[in-house]
């Protein structure tokens, strides 16, 4: 335990290492075979679509699965046979998991309490926690009086009273409205780096991970398939996987045969037409004398406009801001080739262009 | 406007044809006999020719002079502090241990709640055979394991109220573990996680949680084993008749002898009003009393 009179959250974050990580549900393999470090003090968001092992993997981070295989080390020791409360981490639980029969503060100091904190330090670290998180009117309400975002604030609070170098958190704000849910992106993310704790955070909205992550971790029927910036993976997605799930609208697949055939002149790098063409919506732009493209459906959002097209048969969305200039049923398609990304048609990862491999390059040097 | 009033008149109509078989029943068979009973209180039995006369408070008085009475109430008091704490202690138990993570859970629970479905007079017969001197269950581990001489746990004064009262908790413990274990089911499995990492021990969640958000439950099932408590005698007929010397004898026994064995109907009808008062006191005393200490959803 830390020396009583620091000052409120003076912690920092500790290191994570996942080893090979295994776990099943009969016979389904929920986690299957993950490696991974989380830097103290990161940001790290876990993301992927329903049942990819996102939630699984942080359940056995904080110890409530026991793993059937591989080693969780946390600040360099091995944890994996120690149970929950012996791993110094805190938890934010989707359903805020809190006590509904106790009061907001007896909520959040319930972890002191049960640590036998001193009162007078309890109150004062309650004090603290409430001002920060705007909850000091609400100490004596019951969580079933709170609206669903001071309800999770006093799951957030219960998490960070503790000032434990990790906290994780499985999908938080999924039960809030759209509105506070950006509102509490932003607070999340400053109390992070205010606080430096190590954040693990699990969500299925890419929203939520390009917003607050260091490092997305991107998984699929549990495996990483890719763990990288969010920009890194926007930019350069390792696999079909990750360029279709990250970006709204997803980045068109097409396969460069089929394109070459409905539009001999379109522009592509020189690469193997075995491949499969990724390009994403607001990569295309509307310009005469590109390829054809026939319009299926127009989708107006205010500030951009999605156009579903077809080019031969493909299908193509294509994102441009503002409303679509008057036309007929008739598109023209023209796109930088180095937005281009190749893929490899069997196994769906990335293939590394020249072109793109001078791009990078480039973009390094100008860092 | 006319037409709006009419209507009204007839839901009301209506609301009174919904309730009134509901309330014929009660009134009938409930609330007619208690005042009727308390009425009959304050006459004198009839006996062939001579019917009841008015005698105001002399039946009172005749019970509390009445010696039998009260030991009939001592012995009740005694059968109410044991059997309500223990039956729902134990039913609390079975629920926490029959709502974890176990092998052949189905079966176990199954076998909980197996006393509740058999009726008290076949429960009764069973035990009955348990405290057979010499052959029942009891002696022939008594005599076979540990070599001990023959008893008679029902036919001893100072052992037979503590024989019936492990029958009623038998019986009873079974049916609360399900209300315990519905309510269980009510908590989300992630209060104990979150419990968990904040380090809390089983000892601390079981008391600072589970059992709090147990209370409406705890106080569900108490003011029932208060009922059953005054209100459940069958097995008193099979296996004591009261006896020895009404060492077993509860209230509603005593009532129950009064009335149709000695044709005492005016005492029964005061002991009845005793016991109606006693029953009402303590129901509403324990809602308003754990009322306030209850948290509901």
């Amino acid at each position: 335990m830390k020396n009583s009179n620091s000052r409120l959250f003076s912690g920092s974050g500790e290191a994570i290492s996942l080893q090979n990580l295994q776990k099943g549900w009969g016979g389904v393999r929920a986690v299957d075979g993950i490696d991974l470090e989380i830097d103290a003090g990161s940001f790290t968001v876990l993301l992927g679509p329903s049942g990819c092992g996102k939630s699984t993997t942080l359940r056995l981070i904080a110890g409530l699965d026991e793993v059937d295989g591989g080693r969780i080390l946390i600040g360099g020791k091995d944890v994996t046979d120690q149970a929950a409360s012996s791993r110094n981490l805190s938890m934010v639980f989707q359903s805020y998991a809190l006590f509904p029969h106790l009061s907001v503060a007896e909520n959040i100091i319930f972890g002191l309490k049960v640590r036998r904190v001193e009162r007078a330090e309890c109150e004062q670290r309650l004090q603290m926690t409430a001002d920060l998180l705007g909850l000091s009117n609400f100490l004596d309400r019951r969580p079933s009086q709170l609206s669903g975002g001071q309800q999770q604030r006093v799951a957030l609070g219960r998490a960070i009273i503790s000032e434990r170098p990790i906290c994780l958190m499985d999908e938080p704000l999924s039960n809030l409205d759209a509105k506070l849910r950006h509102d509490m992106r932003v607070e999340l993310r400053e109390l992070q780096t205010k606080l430096g704790f190590t954040m693990v955070y699990v969500t299925h909205d890419q929203i939520e991970a390009i917003s607050m992550a260091d490092k997305v971790v991107l998984l699929n029927q549990g495996k990483i398939e890719q763990a990288a910036t969010a920009q890194e993976i926007y930019e350069r997605p390792a696999s079909i996987f990750s360029a279709k799930f990250m970006g709204t609208p997803p980045m068109n697949i097409m396969s460069a045969a089929e394109l070459l055939h409905a539009a001999p002149d379109a522009p592509l790098p020189p690469a193997s037409t075995e491949a499969l063409i990724g390009i994403r919506p607001e990569s295309i732009r509307l310009e005469e004398g590109g390829v054809k493209a026939k319009i299926r459906n127009i989708e107006y959002l205010g500030a951009d406009t999605l156009i579903d097209c077809r080019i031969g048969d493909a299908p193509c969305l294509v994102r441009i801001s503002g409303d679509l200039p008057p036309m007929g049923d008739q598109l023209s398609l023209t796109w930088p080739v180095e937005k281009l990304h190749l893929f490899n048609a069997v196994s769906g990862t990335r293939i590394d262009t020249s072109l793109e491999k001078e791009w990078a390059a480039e973009t390094a040097d100008a860092k | 406007m006319k037409f709006t009033r009419t209507t009204a008149q007839l839901n009301w109509i209506y609301a009174w044809l919904l309730l009134s078989p509901a309330l014929i029943m009660l009134f009938a068979f409930t609330h007619y006999p208690a005042i009727v009973t308390l009425v009959s209180s304050f006459f004198s039995t009839p006996r062939g020719k001579r019917p009841a006369k008015f005698i105001g408070f002399e039946n009172y008085q005749a019970l509390i002079n009445d010696e039998v009475f009260w030991q009939v109430m001592w012995n009740n008091l005694l059968y109410a502090l044991a059997t309500i704490p223990i039956s729902v202690a134990i039913a609390l138990v079975m629920a926490l241990w029959v709502n974890g993570k176990l092998r052949g859970l189905g079966f176990l629970r199954m076998a909980y709640f197996t006393p509740t479905v058999l009726p008290l007079i076949a429960v009764a017969n069973i035990w009955l055979f348990f405290y057979t001197p010499g052959f029942g269950l009891i002696d022939q581990i008594r005599n076979g394991l540990f070599g001990l001489p023959d008893q008679n746990l029902l036919g001893q004064s100072d052992t037979v109220l503590w024989a019936v009262m492990a029958v009623a908790i038998w019986k009873e413990a079974g049916f609360f573990m399900i209300f315990y274990l519905a309510a269980l089911q009510t908590i989300p499995p992630s209060l104990k996680e979150a419990a968990d990492i904040e380090g809390a021990s089983r000892w601390t969640f079981f008391w600072r949680i589970i059992f709090p958000l147990l209370m409406p439950t705890t106080l569900f099932v108490s003011v029932n084993a208060v009922i059953n408590a005054f209100r459940l005698v069958d097995h008193i007929f099979v296996m004591t008749g009261g006896g020895p010397d009404n060492a077993s004898t509860l209230l509603l026994f005593y009532i129950y002898e009064q009335a149709f064995k000695y044709w005492q109907t005016g005492y029964a009808a005061t002991l009845t009003v005793v016991l109606l008062a006693l029953l009402s006191v303590l129901a509403i005393g324990q809602f308003f009393f754990l009322d306030r200490k209850v948290h509901y959803r």
